[in-house]
């Protein structure tokens, strides 16, 4: 009888276990391809995808078409660009919005209930929804840059970075996460004698590695990935993040190899990174869930 | 008493959040009521003219339809003319359409679609508008989101019950299952191209190699039948990874002594299910289906990148149309009114799933 179900339960195993390959390699297999086809030749490549071939590195492998992708754009530029513009904004919006976080979460201050309604009402909204008004209000809004006043927001890093350094979603993460600190370490340093700003950055700040880590990971995947906007704002190649610099790619004949090592090249950096931090990423996901 | 006194501070509560909230003025609550401004002028993004306020007429241009039934043209004895194609001849529409002042409702519209209609089918009922792409971009998004709200919810909660079980190595498929989120919609939209080509695309092989040879290969994108369902099925693939982790962790709120009591009294795997896990899930699907939704009505990248909107018109989606016309067309008054429309469409559904699922006590 015992013999039995333990036969029973290996047999369940592995029918999950099979179960969940399958899924897994539903998931993984456009990766495969775009990494091995990233080594071949164009005409290989699409021949090769009628077999498993597709999947394998196998053939005339080279890393030509990097090469060759490296030729026909200036990729070093745009992942400087993304680079910048993500980090940029990741750092600044870590800052504000956790300033703004600990001001509504441990802070008395008149017209606090009406400024938080405010900013969760901002989470309702959807990008897509006023991106065109802000286009418009991005090609007149002044700056002030080596030659005096300006006008214009087009075509420049700031376009890129200041619309996004607040956002709702992250001032609520820190909101949340400040509650439940323990009132009395706030109210101790208040009694010492501590200023606010001593308060936010050596009490604080330095208790908060968690929600700064969700927060940066969640800022750095919209900022990374960002495609709409830049693609609005940003004509001029010297400002063009990654994603949008895939348009040196589209040929009337698109050339696939170069392509697939295009997207290798932007998209694998951003994969280790996952694989290392797979846990803090997938948490950060699932905080946006919670209470929500 | 004491406590409150310690923690008030007017001037630098407002101190420390003026910085964000003003950015969120400026770059969110601003536009989005520029948005309603502009959708009521002829706003473009570069004109040498002075802006008009032009009352409702982009709302007017977006959204007049209108319908007109059409007798069959008839010879000199009466009888209907037939074309070679076999078809029954009509009066043009255009001869309603253009300046016509017996038909001033139907002034500038176009066909969008028609049936038979009267005694012996003779009859042509015709729907027009006067923005026919964007009736069918309104189209498309609504069964964009009908589609996929309620599949890639279930099929995330799938995954999660999946996931969720003590098994040696699951934290590697979670890993893999949530791998496509953290890539750009536009790289996954770009190899899904591939996967989808007429001619070598990975989906016609494994299809034929599936049914040894039988399966016609189709042109998945080109295809006006095919096209909107393949983008679907491929923003599923990239974004259910995502929900998959919004259900676990609302799985894991459940608390396991429910289960132990399940089991306990004999509950079956469906009872445990239908009694333990989804009554504890109930704030987590709420959540999920607004977030889904919202999401799924502003569907752009996977457009611009594999269709265009095309063919047909068959993937034309309202984002896809209010980017076409506010910054391919520079048209920001036309941007901004589909916009606003966008913006009710997705508050009203909203509001009605929020009154739906209520909790009623």
């Amino acid at each position: 009888m015992a013999a039995v179900s333990y036969r029973g339960d290996k047999l369940r195993i592995a029918v999950q276990y099979l179960v969940l390959t399958m899924i897994a390699v539903i998931f993984i297999f456009p990766l495969v391809f775009m990494l091995m086809s990233s080594l071949k030749p164009d005409q290989q490549l699409l021949t090769d995808s009628g077999s498993m071939r597709a999947f394998l590195p196998v053939g005339d492998i080279s890393l030509d078409n990097y090469r060759n992708a490296f030729r026909r754009a200036p990729i070093g530029l745009f992942v400087f660009n993304s680079v910048f513009v993500t980090t940029a904004t990741v750092m600044l919006s870590l800052f504000f919005c956790s300033l703004a976080g600990f001001s509504i979460a441990l802070m008395n201050w008149r017209g606090k209930s009406f400024i938080l309604a405010a900013i969760l009402a901002t989470l309702t909204v959807p990008f897509e929804t006023f991106a065109v008004p802000l286009l418009l209000m991005s090609s007149k809004l002044p700056w002030i840059g080596a030659s005096g006043l300006e006008f214009g927001w087009l075509n420049s890093y700031r376009v890129q970075i200041i619309p996004w350094i607040a956002d709702g979603l992250t001032i609520f993460l820190f909101v949340q996460y400040f509650r439940d600190l323990p009132k009395d370490l706030i109210e101790a340093s208040r009694v010492e004698g501590a200023t606010w700003w001593q308060i936010y950055y050596k009490v604080v700040m330095p208790l908060s590695g968690p929600v700064i880590a969700t927060a940066a990971i969640l800022k750095f995947l919209v900022m990374y990935n960002q495609y709409l906007w830049p693609l609005m704002v940003v004509q001029e190649e010297q400002y063009r993040p990654v994603l949008v610099g895939l348009q040196y790619f589209f040929q009337l004949n698109l050339a696939w190899g170069e392509v697939m090592a295009y997207l290798s090249l932007i998209t694998v950096p951003v994969l280790v990174f996952y694989l290392f931090l797979q846990r803090a990423f997938i948490a950060s996901i699932a905080s946006t869930g919670v209470k929500g | 008493m004491f406590v409150r006194k310690l923690t008030e501070s007017n001037a630098a509560g407002w101190a420390y959040v003026l910085p964000s909230f003003g950015l969120l003025v400026a770059f969110i609550i601003l536009p989005f009521f520029f948005a309603f401004y502009f959708s009521l002028t002829n706003q473009r993004l570069i004109s040498p003219n002075p802006t008009e306020f032009v009352g409702f007429e982009n709302y007017r241009n977006l959204l007049s339809v209108g319908t007109i039934v059409l007798e069959p043209e008839r010879d000199a004895n009466g009888a209907l003319i037939i074309n070679d194609d076999g078809s029954i001849e009509y009066p043009r529409l255009r001869s309603f359409t253009r300046n016509n002042p017996e038909y001033p409702h139907l002034d500038r519209m176009r066909e969008w679609f028609s049936w038979q209609t009267g005694p012996n089918n003779e009859l042509k009922r015709v729907i027009l508008a006067r923005d026919v792409v964007f009736m069918r971009a309104m189209k498309n998004t609504f069964i964009f989101v009908l589609v996929v709200a309620p599949l890639q919810a279930s099929l995330a909660l799938l995954l999660a019950l999946l996931i969720n079980q003590k098994l040696r190595g699951i934290n590697f498929y979670r890993a893999v299952y949530f791998m496509p989120v953290v890539i750009s919609i536009v790289v996954v939209a770009f190899l899904w191209r591939l996967v989808y080509d007429g001619e070598n695309g990975l989906l016609n092989n494994i299809l034929q190699a599936i049914t040894f040879g039988r399966f016609e290969p189709v042109d998945w994108l080109g295809n006006s039948d095919t096209a909107l369902g393949s983008i679907i099925g491929m923003s599923i693939w990239q974004a259910v990874g995502f929900h998959m982790v919004i259900w676990l962790s609302g799985l894991q709120t459940i608390s396991p002594t429910l289960y132990e009591a399940g089991k306990l009294e004999g509950a079956s795997k469906w009872q445990t299910f239908r009694y333990i896990t989804w009554p504890g899930l109930r704030n987590t699907a709420v959540l999920i289906l607004i977030v889904i939704t919202m999401q799924a009505f502003g569907v752009f990248a996977q457009i611009d990148v594999m269709t265009n909107g095309g063919p047909l018109d068959s993937t034309q989606s309202i984002v896809f149309q209010a980017i076409d016309r506010g910054y391919g067309k520079q048209d920001i008054s036309g941007g901004s009114a589909i916009s606003v429309l966008l913006f009710l469409i997705v508050l009203s559904v909203s509001l009605i799933q929020r009154y739906v699922t209520r909790e009623r006590s």
